[in-house]
């Protein structure tokens, strides 16, 4: 008979699925140990694994085990070359982070000029060889690194579980091997790892559905797929070149800094307050710039499209430098764009206006000028202008109302010129965020607390609550810190009943509080949301 | 987009005449529109499988084609008219159309019969979701107003009305949020939804945001309806794609079904180098600079800041690399080209940093095992304009579009587009974001008279002469032209490319 879709309606074209994703909280996990003495087993076993012989068809070009990248550190030869296997795009889209030019551009960043009039301004980078070194590293590693605390940070609980166990990490060794698909049962074996291999610093990319180490073995490549990351941000001080005045490449100082602060307080209020989000975490990049982790669960859950939604809601400077006019907001402003100026407007007059001074010469005013739209009152600026040299910014600034009110212009339009004011505002404070890196669910992101090679600062989270007063300039250093273990002594008239750990004898100690707090909030939320959940489906169950 | 063939498999027909007698079950649809949750489970013959959808195909082809050349929705919608009317005709419930039934049911069918033919991979889910997604849109815009809040009603969605109180509080919210709409907030009622159901409105920030909800408009719901049908379609699709090794099994479904996906073949998937290839020319490291005066605007672009800046951003290179791969540059003369270009580094940061890219890109390293040999197709127009629009300091994307109107201006004189006509109507298609339009007036400017040559002597088809939809495929005919005589012209099969009109 004709029954061609009656038949193959048993295919079921919705088959019933789970409600829970496969492989997460399965047995194998809790099997694994938690407590230290045991790991010897487990370290073991990793080892067995990674001396394997590559049982896959590929090429040994195309992947490199934790072995490999090892004798290649030795030789130090043709290291791009041995990447692991890494998209296209991912490889495009990395070269030009803030860590260009770390390690092997060392010499560039000592020769890039910095303003002699403010000595403090340029990173001290008198520490590099030191903060690259391996015995400094280790040390660093083995006494101050926050092991336990990143793993309950990336696992959500004190169990392990596959939000850890399946997290990728890809390690920057020190040959500048690029070792991608790394995988922990736990904080231990993490740990033990980074010793062995010693990577200059390490990146933490998103949950997969199956262990990373494991996806050569699915039979179709397709099935490894990226579950969930944290809704991550990233903010540059290299993309305000055209803006900071102060500064140039890799140097930063306090001045140009303002960007940064400028910029987390606008992302900072709208992801709390607009998208609802609780959990996020900003972290100093190492040099100039800062990035966001948003670690609520329904963040972390997002596909590419809703990250593309929530950065797009966010920028509002678009278009590259051949771009032209690169503020576009609708009027009246939105609500987000309108709590932004108001929170720019005070940064613009002190921090723009008169720090950076962006408009001091002829050529720089005249970018001021292409902004505005009124002719006649642009000549009249001008004209002023150019008769005194040297005139201030903010001068400049209140000339252009000042001008506008003496009539300098006839058929002036007061509102597109108040909006043209404000589009200046904006683009001189706006954030502008590399957006590629909050539009990924793969994308990979720096570690909090490693080390930044170039600098040899750590990249110690920002507590947004006391943003004014974090200075770049002012977070320790690898070797410094090492330095502050030594030297620390036992406050008199305690006589060592409680043991200090060595983080807390040194300047990390604020960094580390506010890091383990954060961390435990996380962990306490996302317990009432595992309570809830189970609840519901217990629920579901009942019908 | 290739034409479905409609060449019957022989090895069916005898089959097909077991089946002919169809029986349908008793399924009353209520609605025009559908957001086909349930699969069908009325008998219809092989035959009607295969013919509805053939049908549907060329719908959603077509669909494709309209966004791939950038026309508007109402252009879209009115250039799909006569499709619709012809192949998959949608009578509203008041018609009373005694076909009524039939045609839903068609409808209905065929959705499911190409899911199951292009639920195989990701990128054809992700094509065909987007395809079904412009069919609904269009619908649902054509759809008796009543008719449609009696379908968006049985969808039982979850969204709560926002009161009246609340309306008030955040009154000046609302209306900024919505481009100073409506003039008094009374004129206008709102729903409070989860903002992740909406991501276009979010994106575009066109609603009101608090706490992670969204305050929509009752206007955007269309917004609402046609995200909810996406989001439920790819889950659907992913659920299918799961099932499918079963279907494999069944000899008589799945040669159709592949035959019915490999008809849904996209423009630039399959732009491989063999087809651009120029024989005899010399397109090697040191004829690039000579070479470019026959690029696209984008890629004299890139050459360009290339030349200047002896860096390009990663996007940039990316583009760039794939491009010259297209025109016949092999990886060895790729790489000297790339050594030269950036010629500010040292040897050992460029092996470092950019070999391996190039060579990634040319498929000689990593990847899956797939690509390896072919690595990775230059990108069309399409994707230039659609994805990864340029950042700061960034010089990837079209010009035409990504370019201020100024600046474009500014660039086409430089490359020697000075004609003030030409200009003005490259600002006029500018403005009416007719990109490709722009482009294919520069290139008709730049060849004036070759290409009157060819048509007087009619050497050149119009098949040759088509709109152009692919760098590649711009640079092969301006290198033809230029180098008419020179090389004979080998592409007379040329068409792999070609759209339907
Ligand atoms: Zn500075």
């Amino acid at each position: 008979m004709t029954a061609i879709l009656h038949q193959n309606s048993t295919i079921q074209l919705h088959p019933k699925m789970p409600h829970s994703i496969p492989g997460a909280n399965s047995a194998e996990n809790d099997e694994v140990p938690i407590v230290a003495e045991e790991m010897e087993t487990d370290e073991m076993q990793t080892d067995a694994e990674v001396n394997k012989p590559n049982e896959s068809n590929v090429t040994p070009a195309e992947e490199m085990t934790a072995e490999d990248a090892i004798a290649e550190q030795l030789k130090d030869t043709k290291v791009a070359e041995a990447k692991p296997e890494v998209k296209l795009e991912d490889l495009f889209a990395d070269d030009d982070s803030d860590d260009e030019f770390a390690s092997s551009n060392i010499k560039d960043t000592k020769v890039s000029s910095s303003p002699p009039e403010a000595p403090s301004s340029p990173v001290n980078i008198g520490t590099l060889s030191r903060a690259t070194d391996t015995d400094v590293m280790r040390a660093f590693y083995q006494r101050l690194f926050p092991w336990r605390s990143l793993f309950q940070w990336l696992n959500h609980s004190p169990t392990p579980s596959t939000d850890f166990g399946h997290r990728e990490f890809a390690f920057t060794l020190q040959n500048d091997a690029y070792l991608r698909y790394q995988a922990f049962p736990t904080a231990d074996l993490l740990r033990k790892d980074v010793l062995r291999l010693m990577p200059s610093r390490f990146e933490i990319g998103p949950v997969y559905n199956t262990n990373p180490r494991d996806r050569k073995t699915l039979r179709k490549a397709s099935s490894f797929k990226p579950l969930a990351k944290e809704l991550c941000f990233d903010i540059d001080l290299t993309d305000y070149d055209d803006i900071r005045t102060c500064c140039d490449k890799a140097n930063i100082c306090i001045k140009c800094w303002q960007f940064i602060t400028m910029a987390i307080k606008v992302i900072d209020i709208a992801l709390r307050d607009d998208f609802g989000f609780k959990h996020i975490l900003w972290v100093y990049s190492g040099r100039r710039g800062a990035h966001a982790w948003v670690c609520d669960k329904k963040a972390r859950q997002m596909n590419d499209q809703k990250r593309r939604a929530v950065a797009g809601y966010l920028e509002v400077i678009k278009g590259g430098a051949q771009g032209g006019k690169r503020v576009d907001v609708k009027r009246p402003l939105h609500p987000h764009v309108a709590r932004s100026l108001d929170i720019l407007k005070s940064h613009f007059q002190s921090d723009i206006l008169e720090d950076q001074d962006p408009w001091e010469t002829d050529v720089k005013f005249a970018r001021l000028l292409d902004l505005l739209p009124d002719r006649s009152l642009n000549e009249a600026l001008r004209k002023k202008w150019s008769s005194a040299p040297g005139r201030a910014s903010s001068a400049k600034w209140a000339d252009i109302d000042a001008l506008a009110k003496s009539g300098a212009s006839k058929n002036l339009d007061s509102k597109a010129l108040l909006e043209a004011k404000q589009d200046v505002l904006l683009e001189y404070t706006y954030p502008r965020l590399d957006i590629e890196v909050s539009k990924h669910l793969n994308h990979l992101l720096k570690s909090p607390f490693v080390v930044h090679p170039g600098t040899g600062r750590v990249c110690v989270p920002i507590n947004p609550k006391r943003l004014g007063d974090f200075d770049p300039l002012d977070v320790p250093t690898v070797t410094e810190l090492l330095d502050e273990i030594n030297e620390w002594t036992a406050p008199e008239g305690e006589d060592g009943g409680k043991v200090v750990q060595d983080w807390e004898k040194t300047r990390l100690k604020p960094y580390m509080e506010h890091f383990r707090s954060f961390v435990a909030v996380l962990m306490r939320d996302e317990a009432g949301v595992k309570v809830k959940r189970e609840r519901d489906d217990s629920d579901a169950m009942q019908f | 987009m290739s034409r479905p063939d409609i060449k019957r498999r022989t090895t069916l027909d005898h089959r097909k005449k077991q089946f002919s007698t169809p029986t349908y079950a008793p399924v009353e649809y209520k609605h025009r529109l559908n957001f086909y949750a349930t699969p069908p489970t009325a008998d219809i013959t092989l035959e009607q499988f295969e013919q509805w959808g053939i049908d549907r195909l060329r719908v959603l082809a077509e669909l494709e084609a309209c966004s791939f050349r950038n026309k508007s929705p109402i252009e879209t919608a009115s250039h799909m008219k006569p499709l619709l009317d012809k192949y998959l005709p949608l009578s509203s419930s008041t018609s009373n159309s005694p076909a009524l039934q039939a045609e839903r049911q068609k409808d209905h069918y065929s959705h499911f019969i190409l899911r199951l033919a292009f639920a195989s991979t990701e990128d054809l889910r992700r094509r065909f979701a987007r395809a079904e997604t412009m069919l609904f849109r269009i619908r649902f815009q054509g759809d008796d107003s009543k008719e449609r809040a009696g379908f968006v009603e049985g969808l039982s969605l979850e969204w709560e009305a926002v009161g009246e109180e609340e309306r008030r509080q955040y009154a000046e919210e609302l209306r900024a949020a919505g481009g100073g709409y409506p003039k008094r907030i009374e004129e206008e009622s709102y729903f409070k939804v989860d903002w992740e159901k909406v991501p276009e409105l979010v994106e575009g920030r066109r609603v009101f945001l608090r706490g992670g909800m969204a305050y929509v408009p009752s206007r955007e719901q269309m917004s609402m309806v046609v995200a909810e049908f996406t989001g439920r379609l790819e889950r659907a699709l992913e659920l299918t794609s799961r099932a499918l090794p079963r279907l494999d099994e069944d000899d008589r479904l799945s040669p159709i079904l592949t035959h019915l996906s490999q008809n849904f073949t996209t423009p630039d998937a399959n732009y491989s180098a063999t087809q651009t290839s120029l024989a005899g020319a010399d397109i090697s490291a040191r004829t690039i600079d000579t070479l470019s005066s026959s690029f696209p605007l984008c890629m004299q672009n890139l050459h360009r800041s290339l030349r200047r800046d002896a860096h390009l951003k990663h996007y940039g290179r990316l583009q760039y690399t794939l491009f010259l791969k297209g025109i016949g540059l092999n990886l060895e003369e790729c790489l000297i080209f790339w050594r030269g270009g950036f010629n500010k580094i040292t040897d050992d940061a460029f092996n470092k940093d950019y070999r391996y890219n190039v060579r990634h890109a040319y498929g000689e390293v990593g990847g899956d095992s797939n690509r390896r040999g072919k690595g990775y197709s230059p990108f069309s127009c399409h994707k230039i304009l659609t994805e990864h629009p340029p950042g700061p300091g960034e010089a990837h994307g079209c010009p035409y579009r990504h370019f201020s109107t100024e600046n474009l201006m500014g660039l086409l004189q430089t490359v020697g587009v000075r004609d003030q006509e030409a200009l003005r109507g490259v600002r006029e298609d500018k403005e009416k974001t007719k990109f490709h339009l722009a482009c294919n007036r520069v290139f008709e400017y730049a060849h004036k008279q070759e290409i009157q040559k060819v048509r007087e002597e009619g050497t050149w088809g119009a098949a040759q002469l088509e709109t152009l939809i692919h760098p590649n495929e711009y640079f092969k005919r301006s290198y033809l032209l230029r180098n008419l005589g020179k090389h004979q012209k080998k592409e007379e099969g040329e068409g792999d490319v070609k759209m339907e009109e």
